[in-house]
């Protein structure tokens, strides 16, 4: 895991493994809120509850979204960096979960 | 140091409990009887009637059985009904269990039968008494469980698990990783550690039937996986669920894969087909042989083992606070800095092993003694 500390000194996101493109966030996040990870900077367009998950790159229709460097699922639409990563623009790869109703 | 209980089997016990077993839903009263009048033993409850040709009387007397002769009992009263329930007895009895009888046929009904199973059950409490002795970690089985997973399960306390079982496999001991269900996305992380490319093939086939299953059947799991709680904590696919309840299981070598209520035949980390149902999963694993279970929670629960110390693991420090008494350990720190994976990991594995010689968890001070057998057909 790495992560980069907030203007507290408290981390407010990580990315679990180096190759994922979401990032967790560990503290509420507001929009227009900026947070970087590897020299990335990332500009926050959607609330992001902490838990969630933040698009550190901008993810293309039908790519794989990454997590734990593996695949938890494809994006259903375009993903812009910095928006909110979750059911309403991801559906699993594997079994029809809500998203697909 | 790790302290138990030898039995005859070779096998070690960390408590020493006197089980008293209904055969069957019919006896369970009777069984509940002698555990009024006799703390010192411990009586389950099921609703499994043992009709002739039931497709599931292999999968449920393995169970039994397991459970029965799991080495935290030191003793068993199996109240039967008929000779149609001596299978168990013989069950009991082929893995080394100390089992003792009482028949409902031959005493005519629940309060002959209970009083009759009263003075067994006394003689049995007396006869399993023993003190504790240091055991070897070797002897030590471990169930790996999760309930109720949220954003953080992935990213502190199954991790944090995880190091505690990596470190109890290169010590020798043996942990079990269960819920099929939700290992669905996880099969390559998994079988890529497997021991052997058959053993890693077996890993992805008993992920795949479960999944061929759930589309052959037509079965909608929407909105059953991942859970509308899942989903609120941050959880998007059953994919993400899967890799983060993985992460429960470390890093280590994976020897080989278990049927339900099945035992290991050697040591290191197993997985065992169970479902993702919270109570039949921790009743398959004490089945199995484990002594102990260490379970993770996001949303939390207080369940436990009627005869298996269950140390409880929180995700996020929210849920401690809410559930005073109910969670041994915390692992919320780690997302706010306050902790690390590796100081959580050792407070879990010292949890685990002080749990084992004899600290009560907190789920057997509040007296959590959930039991199920699980149906398949």
């Amino acid at each position: 895991m790495a992560s980069e500390p907030g203007a507290g000194g408290r981390r407010r996101v990580i990315a679990v493994d180096p190759a994922d493109n979401v990032l967790v966030a560990l503290m509420d996040l507001a929009p227009g809120e900026t947070v970087e990870y590897a020299q990335t900077v990332v500009v926050i367009v959607d609330e992001i509850l902490a838990g969630h998950k933040v698009a550190l790159r901008q993810i293309g229709c039908g790519e794989p979204v990454l997590k734990y460097g593996e695949v938890i699922g494809l994006a259903t639409c375009s993903i812009p960096r910095g928006c909110h990563v979750h059911v309403h623009n991801v559906a699993s790869a594997r079994l029809p979960g809500p998203q697909a109703g | 140091m790790l302290t138990g209980y030898p039995r005859d089997n070779g096998k070690w016990g960390v408590r020493n409990h006197v089980l008293v077993l209904p055969a069957r839903a019919a006896a369970n009263r009777a069984a509940e009887l002698v555990a009024q009048y006799l703390p010192a033993v411990v009586a389950v409850a099921h609703e499994w009637e043992n009709l002739p040709g039931d497709p599931d009387a292999g999968v449920i007397t393995r169970t039994l059985a397991g459970f029965g002769a799991n080495p935290n009992v030191g003793a068993v009263l199996l109240i039967t009904v008929d000779s149609r329930d001596e299978q168990l007895a013989h069950e009991l009895s082929a893995r080394g269990q100390r089992v003792s009888v009482v028949a409902m046929s031959e005493h005519g009904g629940t309060v002959s039968t209970a009083e009759a199973a009263r003075a067994v059950a006394s003689e049995l409490v007396m006869a399993a008494a023993a003190s504790r002795e240091p055991m070897p970690i070797s002897a030590l089985v471990v169930g790996l469980e999760c309930g109720g997973s949220d954003g953080w399960s992935g990213i502190t306390a199954n991790p944090a698990l995880g190091i505690a079982s990596d470190r109890l496999v290169a010590e020798g001991a043996s942990t079990i990783l269960g819920e099929v269900p939700e290992l669905v996305g996880a099969e390559r992380f998994l079988a890529a550690r497997a021991v052997t490319p058959e053993i890693g093939q077996e890993i992805v086939e008993l992920i795949n039937a479960f999944e061929h299953a759930v589309k052959g059947l037509g079965i909608d799991i929407r909105g059953a996986q991942p859970t509308p709680g899942n989903i609120a904590g941050g959880l998007t696919t059953i994919e993400e669920k899967s890799l983060g309840a993985a992460r429960k299981a470390g890093t280590a070598a994976i020897s080989g894969t278990l049927e339900y209520a099945g035992s290991p035949r050697g040591t290191g980390l197993y997985i065992m087909d169970t479902p993702g149902h919270d109570i039949e999963q921790m009743v398959g694993f004490v089945a199995g042989g484990c002594q102990l279970v260490a379970f993770t929670t996001g949303r939390g629960t207080p369940t436990g083992s009627p005869i298996a110390p269950c140390v409880k693991i929180s995700t996020n420090s929210a849920v401690f606070g809410n559930m005073p008494g109910d969670i041994d350990i915390d692992a919320g720190g780690i997302a706010i800095g306050t902790e690390t994976l590796t100081s959580v990991g050792e407070s879990i594995y010292n949890a685990l092993i002080a749990a084992a010689s004899g600290v009560l968890t907190c789920s057997e001070v509040h007296g959590h003694r959930e039991f199920a057998v699980r149906r398949v057909q």
